[in-house]
């Protein structure tokens, strides 16, 4: 009666025991992994009179109701905006600068070595005392803490290694003989840029784009001590938990995962759609395409 | 202004910081001919066929094409096209667009760069795959499409990286029958690198031996295998045994050498090391008194009347006639 892997590798019974012990681990550990993000989703359907814990009362979308009642979480709609316009921000700008100074190390110029280890130095230190550093400089120079200020160095401070490393990859893999070619062809610079080099890094460039958005999105650290008054989500968020016991926490986990899954959804989407349109491009009849 | 010579090379040198790639070549290159840069791997073929496409800078020298001082000016200025070991073909292009890719940078609209694309790829007859993405294709089909992109700019001098390599024994002969009849037919200059010597001097009108950064000799195929210079190029090119003679060391062409008596004329002594069949030929390898290893190339009918087998004495005889004096090292 078996089938699949089963029976492809043998009977089951032949399996060494370690088989059984690494399975039974991974499985524990899938099971640390989503078994409580699977917890907050159920509880966050709780009826209108459960509480934050098993059993369910009924079933209801009270609590995700809860989360747009001005009165109570006024702020979440508007954090949630803020997070997202910040992360779209970081986004744009590590991958401006990574791509900039990715193809820009590719050379090796007098203090390229220095200006490295400057650049994701960054990335060792303890984000507290970046953010808490960042904080204090605004303050001492008299300048205001704000989301394009201050939250955004902050986080710029975080995005701008991961993006450069990913970029070095990108570009290690980048055989520059296209640049040559494109420079053979008569391509300015400027034409070899928009029309060889950057086409051809570019799932590499969505990624550190895609990769920027997730961590400024739900960056905590850096950004706590330096945002000033209005808060991100994830600030936002942090503050009803130490206030707020409901399963409105859980119902903000639910949407958050969903409006992740729907980032993740619209991009596989678009990366499937530029597949599919370049299989018919080229399965067009041979002869039969006369432009 | 000299119209004679597509591309003139004056004492063009490249450095990297205290190394020496080339050193001081110099090289003219008649109108509508095919140059082969032959040469073992680091011997500077490859950078000096990089210093005329311009994408490499030249330390020194000058570089001339149909007379014109070239040294400093951009690839797209100076009449050359290259086309790259690994073919380089944009993998996000399709073959239409990667052919057309020159005439898009010099602003020609979608219609007719299209239309003259699709001219340059039925040259090739590749007018069926222009569709296709490079990575469709087979490195046979791929050679096309980025000779028909190299030629699309009218060039005056096709530069060659290497083009054969990646190709298959079989494909690699039919290729270099139809670049040497695209060359006749364009009657332009083709200067095509590469470290096999057959491939020289099946295709060449000029070849040029280097070692070391230097043109060790530069002529005919024909003129350089009878009178190879040095013992390095008659050794590099093959078919030649280095011998030392009175005056300095000698060459002899392997099939002008026999196996015969020591009272046949000059002669040395040996076991014979290995014996390979090559058809119309036999190939008998000798080890010499010092170690060293020589061989003739015996016709088979010859060869068979008196068959050897590896580890049997034999006499190594060549005539005065054949002998080659090479310059001292």
């Amino acid at each position: 009666m078996f089938s699949g892997p089963g029976r492809i590798s043998g009977p089951s019974a032949d399996r060494p025991w370690t088989f059984y012990a690494l399975a039974a681990l991974f499985g524990g550990w899938l099971l640390f992994l989503y078994g409580p993000m699977l917890v907050i989703y159920i509880l966050s359907f709780q009826g209108p009179n459960g509480g934050v814990t098993f059993p369910m009362v009924g079933t209801s979308l009270t609590w995700f109701r809860d989360i747009f009642r001005p009165e109570q979480m006024a702020n979440l709609p508007v954090a949630f905006e803020r997070s997202i316009a910040l992360a779209a921000v970081v986004s744009i700008l590590t991958v401006v600068i990574s791509v900039a100074a990715g193809l820009g190390f590719r050379r090796r110029f007098p203090g390229s070595g220095i200006l490295f280890y400057l650049a994701v130095a960054s990335l060792v230190m303890p984000s507290l005392l970046v953010g808490f550093g960042i904080g204090l400089g605004f303050q001492v120079l008299g300048l205001p803490h704000g989301l394009f200020t201050s939250a955004l160095g902050a986080q710029l401070t975080w995005t701008l290694p991961f993006g450069l490393f990913t970029m070095f990859a990108v570009v290690n893999r980048f055989n520059r003989s296209y640049e040559e070619a494109a420079n053979d062809l008569g391509a300015s610079p400027w034409q070899r840029l928009r029309y060889v080099t950057l086409p051809i890094l570019m799932p590499g460039i969505i990624g550190i784009a895609m990769g920027a958005f997730t961590l400024s999105y739900d960056e905590y650290a850096r950004t706590t001590l330096t945002i000033g008054t209005r808060n991100t989500l994830p600030l936002e968020i942090y503050a009803l938990i130490s206030s707020d016991t409901s399963p409105t926490l859980f119902a903000i986990g639910t949407l958050t995962t969903a409006v992740s899954f729907l980032l993740i959804g619209i991009t596989l989407a678009v990366v499937l759609r530029m597949q599919r349109r370049r299989r018919q491009l080229n399965s067009v009849p041979p002869l039969g395409s006369t432009g | 202004m000299d119209p004679r010579y597509d591309v003139e090379l004056v004492a063009v040198t490249k450095r990297y910081g205290t190394a020496t790639a080339v050193d001081a070549v110099s090289l003219r290159i008649p109108h509508a001919s095919y140059c082969c840069l032959l040469g073992p791997s680091g011997c500077g073929k490859t950078t000096t066929l990089r210093m005329i496409a311009g994408h490499e800078a030249v330390t020194d020298g000058d570089i001339l094409i149909n007379g014109a001082n070239v040294t400093l000016a951009p690839p797209i200025r100076r009449g050359t096209a290259m086309m790259f070991q690994s073919y380089a073909l944009f993998p996000h292009l399709n073959c239409l667009d990667n052919v057309a890719f020159s005439l898009k940078m010099r602003g020609i609209g979608k219609a007719d760069r299209h239309r003259k694309a699709r001219a340059f790829l039925a040259l090739m007859h590749m007018e069926a795959y222009a569709e296709r993405l490079p990575s469709q294709l087979s490195g046979g089909q791929q050679q096309r499409v980025a000779l028909a992109r190299a030629l699309i700019t009218q060039p005056r001098v096709l530069l060659l990286d290497e083009p054969l390599s990646a190709l298959d024994p079989f494909l690699r002969i039919k290729v270099r029958e139809e670049l040497k009849r695209l060359q006749r037919e364009l009657a332009i200059t083709f200067i095509h690198v590469t470290h096999s010597q057959d491939e020289a001097m099946a295709m060449a009108d000029v070849m040029v031996v280097m070692e070391d950064g230097r043109i060790r000799q530069a002529g005919p195929p024909r003129e350089v295998f009878e009178q190879p210079t040095s013992a390095f190029v008659a050794r590099f090119i093959g078919g030649h045994n280095v011998l030392s003679g009175d005056r300095g060391p000698i060459a002899v062409r392997a099939d002008r050498c026999r196996l015969g008596a020591p009272g046949d004329g000059p002669h040395l002594s040996g076991r014979v090391a290995a014996v390979e069949y090559q058809g119309g030929m036999v190939r008998v390898a000798l080890t010499i008194q010092d170690g060293d290893e020589i061989s003739a190339l015996v016709p088979d009918a010859t060869f068979y009347r008196a068959p050897l087998e590896p580890g049997d004495p034999a006499t190594f005889v060549w005539s005065e006639q054949d002998v080659h004096a090479l310059q001292s090292a």
